[in-house]
C-alpha cells in the first residue's frame, strides 16, 4: 500500500490522512495498521493526565521544547478533549498553548475528540498512536481529557504516566481515594509558585508513602487485567516508587528536572523488565478490546433484527431481565429455534461469570 | 465502520486581538456536531497552514478584522497547495469590504461572513462544501 509506504518514509500528508482513517476506523484505516504494525514498539509514550486547568497542555508544550532542544528527539503529541454528549461536536484548544512549537518539522501535533469514550481518551487513540510510532517519533506525548478521579486508561497506554496537580485542587482525602494519583509513574505539581503548593506536596507525599504496590489489576469494560508485581520486593528487586516534581510550565521552570524524572523512569522501564510487561498489557488490552468488539459485531450479524427487537422489548416491559435475556440468546435451548418466548437461563456455572444477578423467571 | 465527524479548524491570524467572532462561530459549529480545532490569537499563515495538515481537516474558517485579508487569505491558500490539500475548503469571517469579495471568492475562497452573518448560513455552506468534495 503506497500510503503506509509514505508514512514510513516520513511524508506528512501521508501520515495525517492515516491518522483521519484510523481515527474513523475504517478500512483503510485497519490496513495501514496492519501494514505498519511490524515497525512499531520502538517510541516512547508519555501520558500527561490531570484535571481540567491544572496546566496539561503548557506543560506538553514544554516537555516538547525540552525533548526538541536537549534531545533532538522527534516528537508527536496527540491531545485528546471532550466530544459534546447531545451533538457529537468538540471544540478542541490544546494547540492555543502549544504555539511555541509550530515552524518545526519534527513536530507533529494532532487534536482529538473523545467521540464519547469515557476513560480520558478516544477510542482510537492507541492506534493513534502507533501510527505516530512507525512514523518514526521518538517520543509521543499523549495528553488525555481534564480528567477527575476515574479516566485511567492512560495507564494502560503509557509507558511512563505524568499526573498534573496544582495547589489548591483537594485535600489529604482526595490523595487517597483510588485512581487518577494512584496511576502516576511521577506527579508532577504544576504552578508551584502558586500559595498552598507546600500542603498539596504534603498531602501527596503522604499518600506515596502508604503506597505499597502489590499487583496492578485494570479494570477494562468490567474485565479485570492483572500485571503483578515483583512478590518479594528484596534489594534485587526494582521498585519504582513514584516521583514528585514541582513545575511552573508557564514559565518553563522545572522542566529540565522533570524530563530527567522522565529518563530515570525510562531506564527503570528497561532495567527491571517493566518494559516488557507493560507492552503486554498494552497489547492485550487492544487485543482483547478488538476481539470483543468482533466478536460482538458477528454475533449481531447472525441474530435477526426482529428477534433481537422482540427480546429488546421484552426487557423493556419487565418480562426479561437484562441477564437472562443475553443468556438466553447466547445459549438457546438445542429444542428450539432462536425464539424469544423459550428464552430460559443455562444451567448454574456456565456461560459468562460476572453477568450480575441471577434472576429466575416466573413462568 | 463510522463515518467520521466533520473537522474544522478556526484560526485567527494577523495582528488584531478581536477573537469573540472565531470563538462564536466555533461554538456554533460544535453545537452543529462538528470537531472544532481552535488555534488561538495571531497565527501566520505558516502556522495555519501547518495547522490544517497536522489536523487533517476538512474546512478552514479563518477571521480577520484587521484589514489585512488580501495579504493573508492567497498566502494561506498557496500555503495549504503547497502541503498537497487544495481540496481543503476555507471560509472567511470579519470586515471584508465589498470590492474584495469578488476577488477573494475567484482565489477559492467559499463563504465569506460579514458582521450580521449568521451562524445557521455558516454550518449549512460547510455541509455543502463537505458533500461536494466526497
Amino acid at each position: 500500500m503506497k500510503l503506509a509506504q509514505a508514512l514510513l518514509n516520513q511524508d506528512r500528508l501521508a501520515l495525517t490522512r492515516i491518522l483521519t482513517q484510523v481515527e474513523n476506523n475504517t478500512q483503510k484505516g485497519r490496513d495501514a495498521l496492519n501494514e505498519i504494525f511490524p515497525h512499531t514498539g520502538k517510541a516512547h509514550l508519555i501520558g500527561i493526565t490531570g484535571a481540567p486547568g491544572t496546566g496539561k497542555s503548557t506543560l506538553v508544550n514544554q516537555l516538547a521544547l525540552y525533548y526538541r532542544q536537549e534531545k533532538d528527539y522527534r516528537v508527536a503529541i496527540v491531545a485528546v478533549d471532550p466530544s459534546s454528549p447531545f451533538t457529537g461536536g468538540a471544540v478542541l484548544g490544546d494547540r492555543v498553548r502549544m504555539r511555541d512549537l509550530s515552524g518545526d518539522p519534527k513536530v507533529f501535533i494532532r487534536s482529538m475528540a473523545s467521540r464519547g469514550n469515557l476513560g480520558g481518551l478516544a477510542q482510537s487513540t492507541s492506534a493513534m498512536v502507533q501510527v505516530f510510532d512507525a512514523a518514526g517519533f521518538d517520543v509521543i506525548l499523549i495528553e488525555t481529557v481534564g480528567a477527575g478521579q476515574a479516566e485511567v486508561d492512560i495507564a494502560k497506554l503509557a509507558h511512563t504516566t505524568l499526573v498534573v496537580e496544582a495547589p489548591g485542587l483537594g485535600d489529604d482525602i482526595q490523595a487517597i481515594k483510588a485512581g487518577i494519583l494512584e496511576i502516576a509513574d511521577i506527579l508532577v505539581i504544576n504552578k508551584a509558585d502558586r500559595p498552598g503548593v507546600e500542603n498539596t506536596e504534603r498531602a501527596l507525599r503522604g499518600m506515596l508513602e502508604l503506597a505499597h504496590p502489590t499487583q496492578r489489576v485494570f479494570q477494562h469494560h468490567s474485565q479485570k487485567m492483572v500485571v503483578h508485581a515483583p512478590e518479594k520486593p528484596d534489594e534485587e528487586t526494582k521498585l519504582w516508587f513514584a516521583e514528585i516534581k514541582r513545575t511552573v510550565a508557564k514559565a518553563g521552570e522545572g522542566i529540565t528536572e522533570l524530563g530527567e524524572a522522565i529518563d530515570r523512569h525510562i531506564a527503570f522501564l528497561r532495567e527491571s523488565g517493566e518494559w516488557g510487561s507493560r507492552e503486554r498489557t498494552q497489547l492485550q488490552s487492544t487485543f482483547d478490546a478488538l476481539l470483543r468488539e468482533s466478536l460482538f459485531n458477528r454475533f449481531l450479524d447472525e441474530l435477526s433484527p426482529e428477534i433481537y427487537e422482540e427480546t429488546l422489548s421484552k426487557i423493556m416491559k419487565r418480562e426479561e431481565s437484562p441477564w437472562s435475556a443475553a443468556q438466553g440468546l447466547l445459549n438457546p435451548p438445542s429444542n428450539s429455534p432462536l425464539r424469544g418466548e423459550n428464552l430460559s437461563l443455562p444451567p448454574e456455572g456456565e456461560g459468562q461469570d460476572g453477568g450480575g444477578p441471577k434472576l429466575e423467571r416466573k413462568a | 465502520m463510522e463515518e467520521g465527524n466533520i473537522r474544522v479548524l478556526v484560526a485567527k491570524p494577523g495582528l488584531d486581538g478581536h477573537d469573540r467572532g472565531a470563538k462564536v462561530v466555533a461554538r456554533a459549529l460544535r453545537d452543529a456536531g462538528m470537531e472544532v480545532i481552535y488555534t488561538g490569537l495571531r497565527q501566520t499563515p505558516e502556522m495555519i497552514a501547518e495547522a490544517a495538515l497536522q489536523e487533517d481537516v476538512d474546512v478552514v474558517g479563518i477571521s480577520i478584522l484587521s484589514g489585512a485579508h488580501m495579504a493573508l487569505v492567497p498566502r494561506i491558500l498557496e500555503l495549504m497547495k503547497d502541503n498537497g490539500q487544495e481540496d481543503v475548503k476555507l471560509f472567511l469571517g470579519g470586515i471584508i469590504p465589498d470590492e474584495d469579495i469578488a476577488k477573494l471568492k475567484e482565489m477559492g475562497v467559499s463563504g465569506i461572513y460579514g458582521p450580521g452573518a449568521s451562524t445557521e448560513d455558516i454550518v449549512a455552506q460547510i455541509r455543502k462544501d463537505i458533500q461536494k468534495r466526497a
